[in-house]
């Protein structure tokens, strides 16, 4: 009889654990969020809450200092601690007062002096000054050699193009403090970049006292991959609503506390927790099971019932662009301009848009979003027309053309949520007008950036999503260089179209400048490197006890406006 | 006794260095790498070759690996750029170690208490429809994709009925003392009661999910053990001589017949681990089988160099013990 | 040592009869299994789906491949077309029919798995006739590498020879699943032959004069078709389930316009959580196919199993 009783006691002893862990869960369920007990938060907005906010995020952040990242994840945490000079506006892309109330160039556009606010103090204590403004000016420009390298300070290396010693010429030239709130910055050349550069997560700022202690600058290669000084690990000290409190590795989670002597409105939540929840559908079950409060990039396809169990899909104005990118150098019939239109003509964007991308996506009509100043608005939609494709392809005398079109797996970018759909649609596109199409499908890090980058993809989808308001974050990183993606040393216009990028960008009179941009982006879609395809809006979600996110066109969302009610 | 270990141990060295070279070769032959997973559509030619000059991804293959080598046999396993930037890769291992420990425990406890039971019960009708029902049962745990199972366990347990937590290892409002990396353990060596239940119930899920994998070979195993022993004569002699069922069940049967099944358990580590991978994905469980995930797609390979090469170590350790402890109980093997 | 082993070395231990005694083996082994319910279950559901297989696009309501119901996908408010008039279960998300595409899916699965096993049992052979034929250092040198593949898990192993493929498809993962298999049928094929090595057959026409190669191919491998029917029905069973998981671990086919159960399960993980019979539809068919490949290799490795027949 004892095998009956072992068994019997075998399945009732599991049988019992799951139900007393389902019975206990009901109590253990609400307190999971912190909510029951933060009464305070609500329409008065104030301090008072001690509620908490846990934000389920897609990976680990590189450190917690901005000046050596370049990924989103990290950003969105520094973006918490440090406040910069510049902070985009609430929900736009425009520059407006962060840490400078304002700011003058001199006639020339060389010497930018900045009003600092006043009564600033680093979660360290420590006074922000004009001093201090100047000291993290020269902590990014005197970097050693590691530091130096454009991968690790990617930001600084795109931006401003050289560090202190490397023999190269920097558009940082210096930094001087006048008076106590008055910082002037001298840089060595005129470009539309300057200042407002400064408002991305990279240039946060960060407490003087703590680079120091904490030896910021000694970022470090070894053993195939970089190390990081204690500022950034550990002591990471800016002046913003948020102080890093800890990062528990093991349990992937990442705990900032409300700074309660922020020098603006201090934040909703008295503690904010980013969880690292790297695959999706665990996220949206997370916030379904109510553990997690929100996430970025949902699904399209789950906007609906996200919204329908009462959660908040907020859609981000689209600021972005998704392109069909076209490299001659291994298929030379592309050098001629009917194959282009023709391949261009063939696709019908307006159905795609509808059937593949998220309510608010837009066909393109040029490389760049309608929100970034220098947009061509005389620009139309090229023209969708299968005939026109044809007579073009039969003129080149290419009726019988056949193409590699790349597209990646194992992604989803903002600006393209599923490759493999709208891979799809453009296929049929181009088919139904005699092309034939290769489809050569790669994981994204498993060789497709690296194909595109090396030039063995004749046509491929990329994008981008601007980092600030500037044509020159744009069109001016795709082209500026005539060793692109698109190979456009290849064709007579490219070193054309490169110089006049590059004249754009140092045009220090705005309106001719943006006057510039619009006639280049009207001669990129004369030279067809690349077909625009579309804008899609990116989008955030909350769930619906959650107020006051703002969603911003730059995914640049500030947590400190958020409150959450009962 | 003292040259089978010595020559077991040799071998356990000259495989160990195979695989590191092995490993080295297959990791920078995948396509893709480090550099274009860090740089992602920012990447530009400079940085792109900056990234790899800094890394050290420029130089020669067999350069590249004598250097690993070398700092390798000084227990330096490189820095993690991927699964957790900046930290060292022998560390990544060693914070994630506990949690693929823990889970594999509970699922091997799951999988032991309700297959040698049924294994035994089984085997004793054999031929009764409750045991073709459960080789039947077993063997549909063979043929239900794990992945599938973590993903209907799910899907019916935390998401639509709620009564689990859907994934992590403990809830971000505990706030738990660490220390040792076990977090039930560590609930119950600190006293945080709350913790400790907390964990357990994270671990509920994936653990079910896993035991699917062990469950079908402990209970085949022991199936067929116990069939084996109660042909054997001294069973028989045992009933012959009068004894009492419950007396020849417990001292000739199960004694006997759970020796193959032990060993077999010592066996499942491998198993366990390649399941991990993906229970750990689907539950983000912070262990080895999700950082394995998450360093391939990331190219991290100083991580995925040390977890794979530890997990073999420990894979190959295990088998090693188990064949001692039948080199003891079993002279002939020793000569082999 | 290990289990797997044992179980492959104990099924090559059935190939060691003469083909006279085998007939009463194989007799005997039928005579059981004409009574087993677990292989009769097994054989049933493989029957069933081998005739869907052959059958199917004669069956399927519409075209596989068609995008039929594209104009109703909006990724947002309608990604996945339901259930409706000519579409029992609705379409997936680029319009195509579902239960067309369940159907049709039949082929290519049992075609990945066939192909797999087929490729499996190929490289096994040669590497098992040149070990258990030749002998001696050969022998020594390919089971070392034989057993050091079989101590790896298969699905570890098939994911790492996935991986390093440039440009993934349906070609790759059937290579990557057939090299996992190969080490398994080299040492049941080794076995079985060594096993006979010292018969009286083998022996008798080894005294006739009867040259090496002759042995092998003539007497040796066929007395071994037994065992390794029996095993290629259980590799059959992990092979679909492998291929599925490479899938989900995006390893899989890229390209799915040719539907295949499998596929179908990794690429519906996007959509598990607001439309789970994406995933749910092709993930049982996996599950019953592969428990009918298992159900009916275990009754047969039982009924040949020479230990196990009491």
């Amino acid at each position: 009889m004892i095998n009956r009783k072992v068994a019997a006691i075998a399945g009732a002893t599991v049988l019992a654990l799951v139900l007393t862990s389902c019975a206990s869960d009901r109590d253990g369920d609400d307190t999971n969020t912190g909510t029951d007990d933060g009464s305070g938060g609500g329409d008065t907005g104030g301090g008072a809450s001690d509620a908490t906010f846990v934000f389920g995020a897609a990976g680990a952040p590189a450190s917690f200092d901005p000046f050596y990242a370049s990924d989103g994840e990290t950003f969105r945490i520094t973006r918490q601690i440090y406040d910069n000079l510049i902070e985009y506006e609430e929900g736009g892309a425009a520059p407006g007062p962060g840490l400078a109330e304002s700011w003058e160039s001199s006639e020339d556009g060389l010497t930018w002096t900045f009003a600092l606010r006043e009564g600033v103090t680093f979660h360290d204590g420590t006074e922000f000054n004009a001093e201090a403004v100047c000291a993290n000016f020269e902590r990014w420009f005197n970097q050693n050699e590691v530091g130096q390298n454009a991968a690790v300070s990617y930001y600084w290396a795109a931006d401003f193009g050289g560090f202190a010693g490397d023999g190269t010429d920097s558009l940082y030239d210096s930094c001087e403090a006048t008076d106590d709130l008055t910082a002037v910055v001298t840089v060595t050349r005129v470009t539309s970049k300057f200042p407002t550069i400064l408002g991305q997560a990279a240039y946060g700022i960060a407490s003087p006292a703590a680079l120091e202690e904490f030896n910021a600058n000694d970022v470090a290669a070894e053993g195939e991959g970089f190390v990081f000084p204690a500022f950034a690990t550990e002591n990471p000290t800016g002046s913003g609503a948020f102080i890093f409190d800890s990062y528990d590795e093991a349990n992937g989670t990442i705990t900032l506390v409300r700074n309660e002597d922020y020098w603006g409105e201090s934040a909703g939540v008295a503690e904010l927790v980013f969880r690292i929840i790297p695959d999706e559908n665990t996220r949206r079950q997370e916030l379904e099971a109510g553990t997690i409060q929100g996430y970025d990039l949902p699904n399209p396809v789950d906007w609906a019932a996200l919204e329908e169990a009462g959660n908040n899909v907020q859609v981000r104005p689209a600021f972005n662009i998704l392109y069909l990118g076209l490299n001659p150098t291994t298929m030379p019939a592309l050098t001629d301009d009917r194959v282009r239109q023709a391949l261009y003509h063939a696709i019908n964007r307006e159905q795609l848009v509808a059937s593949q991308l998220p309510e608010g996506a837009e066909v393109a009509t040029q490389m760049m979003p309608s929100a970034v100043a220098g947009y061509n608005t005389e620009l139309t939609a090229f023209e969708y027309s299968p005939e026109l494709a044809q007579q073009l392809l039969a003129d080149a005398g290419m009726s019988d053309l056949a193409i590699d079109l790349w597209y990646p797996t194992e992604v989803t970018r903002p600006y393209m949520p599923d490759p493999q759909r709208i891979y799809d649609s453009i296929r049929a596109d181009w088919e139904a007008v005699g092309i034939t199409v290769n489809p050569v499908a790669k994981p994204w890090n498993g060789g497709y950036l690296d194909g595109v980058q090396q030039d063995q993809a004749p046509a491929f989808f990329l994008g981008w999503t601007g980092d600030y308001d500037s044509a020159a974050n744009f069109i001016g990183t795709f082209f500026e260089s005539p060793e692109n993606n698109f190979a456009t040393h290849e064709y007579t216009w490219g070193q054309q179209l490169s110089d006049g990028l590059r004249a754009a960008d140092s045009e220090p009179d705005e309106a001719t400048r943006e006057g510039l941009y619009e006639q280049l982006n009207a001669d990129l879609m004369e030279y067809l490197p690349a077909l625009a395809i579309s804008h899609s809006p990116p989008a955030i979600v909350v769930a619906g006890n959650v107020e006051g996110l703002v969603p911003s066109p730059l995914t640049a969302e500030n947590f400190a406006t958020i409150t959450i009610t009962e | 006794m003292l040259r089978f270990v010595i020559r077991r141990g040799l071998q356990l060295f000259i495989a160990m260095f195979v695989l590191s070279v092995l490993l080295f070769v297959w990791l920078r032959s995948l396509p893709g790498g480090p550099v274009t997973a860090l740089l992602g559509e920012r990447g530009t030619p400079e940085s792109t070759a900056a990234l790899r000059e800094a890394l050290g991804l420029d130089e020669p293959l067999h350069v590249q690996y004598l250097r690993f080598l070398q700092r390798a046999l000084e227990g330096d396993f490189g820095i993690s750029n991927g699964v957790l930037r900046g930290a060292e890769a022998i560390d990544v291992f060693l914070t994630r170690l506990p949690a693929t420990i823990e889970l594999s425990i509970f699922a091997l406890l799951i999988a032991v208490t309700l297959a040698i039971p049924l294994g035994y019960v089984a085997a004793r009708r054999h031929g009764s429809a409750l045991d073709t029902g459960s080789v039947i049962g077993s063997l549909v745990g063979v043929a239900v994709p794990v992945f599938f199972l973590a993903f209907v366990l799910k899907y019916f347990f935390a998401i639509r009925w709620g009564l689990l937590p859907p994934s992590g290892r403990q809830s971000v409002s505990i706030d738990a003392t660490h220390v040792t990396g076990f977090f039930v353990l560590d609930g119950i060596l600190t006293g945080e009661w709350d913790a400790a239940w907390d964990s357990f119930r994270h671990l509920i899920l994936p653990a079910i999910a896993l035991s699917s994998i062990p469950f079908a070979v402990i209970f085949r195993i022991n199936r067929a053990s116990v069939l084996d022993v109660l042909d054997e004569d001294y069973v028989r002699t045992a009933r012959a001589k009068g004894l009492q069922a419950p007396v020849v069940r417990q001292r000739h049967v199960m004694r006997n017949a759970l020796i193959p099944v032990v060993t077999t358990i010592g066996l499942q580590i491998g198993a366990l681990l390649a399941g991990a991978v993906l229970t750990e994905t689907v539950f983000n469980f912070q262990g080895i089988g999700q950082a394995l995930a998450l360093g391939f797609e990331t190219r991290d390979y100083p991580v995925l160099q040390v977890l794979i090469m530890m997990a073999a170590l420990i894979y190959i350790i295990v088998n090693l013990l188990v064949d001692i402890a039948y080199a003891v109980i079993d002279p002939r093997v020793r000569t082999r | 040592m290990s289990t797997k082993k044992e179980r492959i070395d104990r099924l090559a231990d059935a190939g060691r009869v003469s083909r006279e005694e085998g007939i009463s083996l194989y007799q005997s082994a039928w005579l059981r299994l004409r009574r087993d319910v677990v292989f009769l279950i097994g054989a049933t559901i493989i029957v069933l789906f081998v005739i869907l297989a052959a059958i199917a696009p004669w069956i399927a309501p519409h075209d596989p491949q068609a995008a039929l119901l594209i104009d109703q996908v909006r990724p947002q408010t309608n990604p996945v077309p339901g259930p409706q008039d000519g579409f029992p279960l609705g379409a997936d998300y680029a319009g195509r029919d579902l239960f067309s595409r369940l159907i049709v899916g039949a082929q290519q699965t049992l075609i990945v798995g066939v192909l797999a096993t087929f490729g499996g049992l190929v490289g096994g052979l040669t590497l098992g006739t040149l070990a258990g034929g030749v002998g001696g250092w050969a022998d020594a040198v390919v089971m070392r590498i034989v057993d050091v593949m079989l101590s790896i898990p298969s699905l570890l192993m098939a994911f790492s020879i996935a991986a390093v493929f440039a440009n993934p498809s349906q070609w790759t993962v059937i290579l990557a699943i057939a090299i996992v298999q190969v080490p398994i049928f080299a040492r049941l094929l080794r076995g079985s032959m060594l096993a006979q090595r010292h018969s009286d057959h083998v022996l008798a026409a080894r005294a006739l004069g009867v040259r090496r190669p002759a042995i092998v191919f003539r007497h040796m491998l066929p007395n071994s078709l037994g065992p390794v029917i029996v095993q290629a029905t259980l590799v059959l069973a992990t092979a679909i389930i492998d291929a599925a998981a490479l899938s989900f671990l995006g390893l899989g086919n890229p390209d799915d316009r040719q539907p295949e159960w499998g596929q179908m399960l990794g690429k519906a993980q996007d959509f598990f959580n607001s439309f789970p019979h994406l995933a749910f539809y092709p993930a049982v068919c996996i599950i019953v196919v592969a428990l009918g490949f298992t159900l009916m290799g275990e009754s047969l490795r039982e009924a040949l199993d020479p230990k196990s027949r009491r």
